[in-house]
């Protein structure tokens, strides 16, 4: 995803730092330089961390961080939303499964999607769905 | 019944009030090794497991199958399997088997195998793989800043203080939810004033805690709890993917996270299904694994004194660090609830975890006295501070906390607390007077702090959480108030969540905001020579604790007033009949003064001289040159004697009293507790070595009993007989000296 698209209003994806974490500094704060989502963590950046850890043999946590990149897109309100949603009777089978394909036609979140389908498939077996 | 005095003098002790119960599987009550747990097995069959720890896949239940799936490395599960658990174990303990190995060979295994690795452990086993298996080189600690009127003022300062002290993590939690706002601002301010680079975080539910962590008011999260069975899970209210999907919520925002676990917590919840808690334990950190977790809160946490009722409940406890540890996840490895009574029996606990060193010796020592702890008290808390300190430089071992003077003390807590006055003024905050700065500097709890309008604040924290404002703001408060570097700290803090650098495996930022973590500070430990060292400047600052002391701060050259003249007559000669000869030793109220019981050797002189006189005989005087021996002093005196009675006096105050024609080391009566000699034992003394010349019964002398005397001052016994020892000119004769008391 290109950067361009964060700044169009109708997207409702999350706006990440646009400016170089070593261009945070305080005189760039005194001039107001830096905004709150100037310290925000980047997508690209939780990629390059999922790199590292993969790299050093830690396979689960560079997962967790692929599915954190993707997650950099979605609003916080969502998030909490989609948190809910995973927890114990909350969701039917198919609200689960057309959260995954939100995830991933609208936030490019394919790693998350597959995880919630996972989650959809394991709450079926084992009565975790909503009635 | 008719009982044993000393059974009811240990029935009152502090650890007979701890609880201890037996085992009985059926109710849970198992710290390892249940008759219900599995035995450990695995079948993959084209990278899936079908198969484990006896169940098939069909039979999973949640847990089962997210570990399946998620955690168990399929390439190596039949290879680590394979392997028998008495090797895997000695592997562990060995100093050949790097840890990387080790890591790789047990992310192939199952729940029950790791249990039964550790079966073949004893403690001291398990604390050399936990020195090897540790993530990251150096030891941490983290320490929990609460205080119970949830005093922002108080908060910062204890913060400051904390961080100063070295932790490398804070963690706060708040008694009124709508506080955390403000103790979230409190710890970042009061933290980034102490140290840079400090992590910290506020523990309440999750959407309040991710809305502290987007104002960049927090760091790092360890509210995720996992539960080893699904009722567990359920009972809260959380599924292995639901927690999962957290994980990676938090670090989207670049927060760091740990999961949160321990033995006895299902037992607790009643879902423990017969298991021994360990074996649940083992399915808990490999859940967390699964989930992608960097670390783990765990050891019992609050469930230790669950645990620990139970036989081997501690060595479980020990055993379930390791098992995190070598699953390759940071370990913030308990010591945080209240472990037991006995303070024998909470600093032997510790132990297991100080001495090989964890990524966080405690997931929350309490900073503050124990009342102000809102995590529901704490095992070690403030005023345990110092004994920690002293276990430190005992062992050369760094436990994470930083010896510190009460003048940097109170100076880092006022700067705290300017800081916040400042920031809340620029905020539009209530107001943070001087008076409240002065007593958060000074406070021991915070009834010492002056009343607050707890209603004004709430209102304020929560339009402070619902509106603009955010740490970008506080870093600018703080800079245009002239606190420039805590300014730079702070916002440093957001620099940091933007890098992601210290969401890897253990990571603390040291004072330059540098991530040391498992991948930039390894743990290379192979044995002596490798490893964690204290060197350097740590050990520098760890043994200069501040109630060191040098041994002229000890025993002064003099103080000046040995209460006595001394005049030296030339060479003293043999007496006469009716005369107690009184030696004293060479440095005698010339070099040293004052005994070791604190009388003036002045004192000492005119109470051997009283009792002497009172039995009808003269004293008199020689100081002898050539010994600082106390045996020998009073011998060579007896030799003088006209009488063939001699005392010997030490500097110190050691006495003997001796009789001519004895061998120097046999004696008449020797006093040598000189810390229990007071003025009446000295006239005493006198008075008994005229009786002996005179063929009169002795009487008793008077000493006091104090078992802790030579505790307290053998190093000053020590420090004045090397005084003594330099004194002495050999072959130099005793010299007679004429008395004048000084009063």
């Amino acid at each position: 995803m290109s950067s361009e698209h964060l700044h169009d209003p109708d997207d409702p994806r999350r706006s990440q730092s646009k400016i170089a974490a070593e261009d945070i500094t305080l005189d760039a704060l005194r001039t107001d330089a830096i905004s709150p989502e100037d310290v925000t963590i980047r997508r690209s950046t939780l990629e390059a961390q999922a790199n590292r850890a993969a790299k050093e043999g830690y396979h689960q946590l560079a997962r967790n961080f692929r599915r954190a990149a993707e997650l950099t897109n979605i609003p916080g309100p969502k998030l909490l939303e989609m948190y809910d949603m995973l927890r114990p009777k909350r969701s039917r089978y198919d609200e689960l499964l057309a959260l995954s394909q939100e995830v991933i036609a609208r936030y490019d979140a394919p790693e998350t999607g597959a995880y919630i389908r996972e989650a959809a498939e394991a709450y079926q077996r084992k009565g975790l769905l909503r009635e | 019944m008719l009982r044993s005095k000393r059974f009811e003098v240990r029935a009152r002790r502090p650890v007979n009030l701890d609880t201890f119960v037996c085992e009985d599987p059926a109710l849970g009550l198992v710290a390892m090794n249940s008759p219900n747990d599995p035995a450990p097995s695995i079948t993959v069959v084209k990278g899936r497991v079908v198969e484990m720890d006896g169940i098939e896949e069909t039979d999973f239940d949640t847990v089962d199958r997210y570990i399946a799936a998620h955690a168990i490395d399929r390439s190596i599960a039949e290879e680590a399997m394979a392997i028998p658990s008495l090797d895997l174990a000695r592997k562990l303990v060995d100093i050949v088997t790097p840890r990387d190995a080790l890591v790789r060979l047990l992310s192939g295994c199952t729940p029950a195998k790791l249990c039964q690795i550790m079966s073949h452990m004893n403690v001291v086993e398990m604390m050399m793989a936990l020195q090897k298996m540790r993530a990251r080189r150096t030891p941490g600690n983290q320490a929990h800043v609460t205080n119970w009127r949830e005093n922002p003022v108080l908060m910062a300062a204890d913060a400051a203080e904390a961080a100063l002290r070295g932790f490398d993590e804070l963690e706060t939690t708040c008694r009124v939810a709508r506080m955390a706002p403000f103790n979230a601002l409190a710890l970042l301010v009061g933290s980034q004033t102490g140290r840079g680079g400090v992590l910290t975080q506020c523990a309440v539910e999750e959407a309040l805690n991710l809305r502290l962590g987007l104002k960049g008011l927090t760091t790092y999260a360890e509210t995720l709890s996992v539960y080893g069975t699904d009722e567990a899970l359920r009972d809260g209210d959380d599924t292995p993917w639901s927690k999962g999907f957290l994980a990676s919520a938090y670090a989207s925002r670049g927060i760091k996270i740990r999961f949160t676990s321990g033995t006895g917590s299902e037992t607790l919840m009643g879902y423990e299904n017969g298991k021994s808690m360990l074996y649940l334990e083992a399915r808990c950190l490999l859940l967390a694994k699964g989930a992608g977790a960097q670390g783990i809160q765990n050891g019992a946490i609050s469930c230790v004194a669950l645990t620990g009722a139970l036989p081997e409940g501690v060595r479980a406890i020990l055993a379930e660090n390791l098992i995190a540890a070598a699953l390759g996840l940071e370990v913030a490895s308990g010591n945080d609830a209240m472990s037991s009574h006995s303070d024998m029996r909470k600093t032997a606990k510790l132990m297991l975890q100080f001495l090989p060193g964890t990524d966080f010796v405690t997931s929350g020592y309490s900073s503050m006295p124990r009342r102000d702890n809102m995590f529901g008290g704490g095992n070690f808390d403030a005023e345990d501070l110092d004994d920690w300190m002293v276990i430190q430089r005992d062992m050369r071992v760094n436990a994470g906390i930083l010896p510190i003077t009460e003048e940097q003390a109170v100076a880092i807590r006022l700067r705290a607390g300017q800081a916040m006055q400042a920031v809340f003024r620029a905020l539009g905050f209530p107001e943070i007077r001087d008076d409240e700065i002065e007593a958060a500097a000074m406070a021991y709890h915070s009834d010492d702090m002056p009343e607050r309008d707890l209603v004004a604040d709430i209102a304020a924290a929560q339009s402070f959480l619902d509106g603009p404002l955010t740490a970008l703001d506080v870093a600018k408060a703080l800079d245009e108030a002239g606190f420039e570097d805590i300014a730079r700290n702070v916002l440093a803090m957001q620099r940091v969540r933007v890098v992601g650098d210290y969401l890897q495996p253990a990571a603390v930022l040291d004072a330059d905001f540098a991530a040391r973590s498992a991948f930039t500070d390894r743990n290379d430990y192979l044995g002596p020579g490798t490893g964690y060292r204290v060197e350097g400047e740590v050990w520098d600052r760890l043994r200069a604790i501040p109630q060191e002391k040098s041994a002229i701060q000890m025993v002064p050259i003099t103080s000046g007033s040995p209460g006595v003249v001394l005049k030296a007559c030339g060479r003293a000669g043999i007496g006469a009949d009716g005369e107690v000869v009184i030696g004293i030793g060479p440095a005698f109220a010339e070099g040293l003064d004052h005994t070791l019981c604190g009388l003036s050797h002045g004192e000492v002189l005119a109470a051997l001289s009283e009792g002497i006189r009172s039995m009808g005989l003269a004293p008199r005087i020689v100081r002898i040159r050539d010994s600082a021996d106390c045996g020998m002093i009073g011998w060579e005196a007896t030799q003088l004697s006209g009488s063939g009675i001699g005392i010997g006096i030490q500097s110190k105050g050691t006495t003997v009293i001796q009789r001519k024609g004895l061998a120097p080391l046999d004696n008449l009566e020797l006093f040598s507790q000189a810390p229990l000699l007071s003025r009446e034992a000295y006239v005493q003394i006198g008075a008994n070595a005229a009786s002996h010349a005179i063929g009169k019964p002795p009487m008793p002398v008077p000493v006091r009993v104090d078992n802790m005397s030579r505790l307290r001052l053998i190093v000053h016994a020590m420090l004045m007989h090397k005084r003594e020892i330099a004194a002495v000119t050999s072959d130099a004769p005793a010299e007679e000296m004429e008395m004048q008391l000084v009063v």
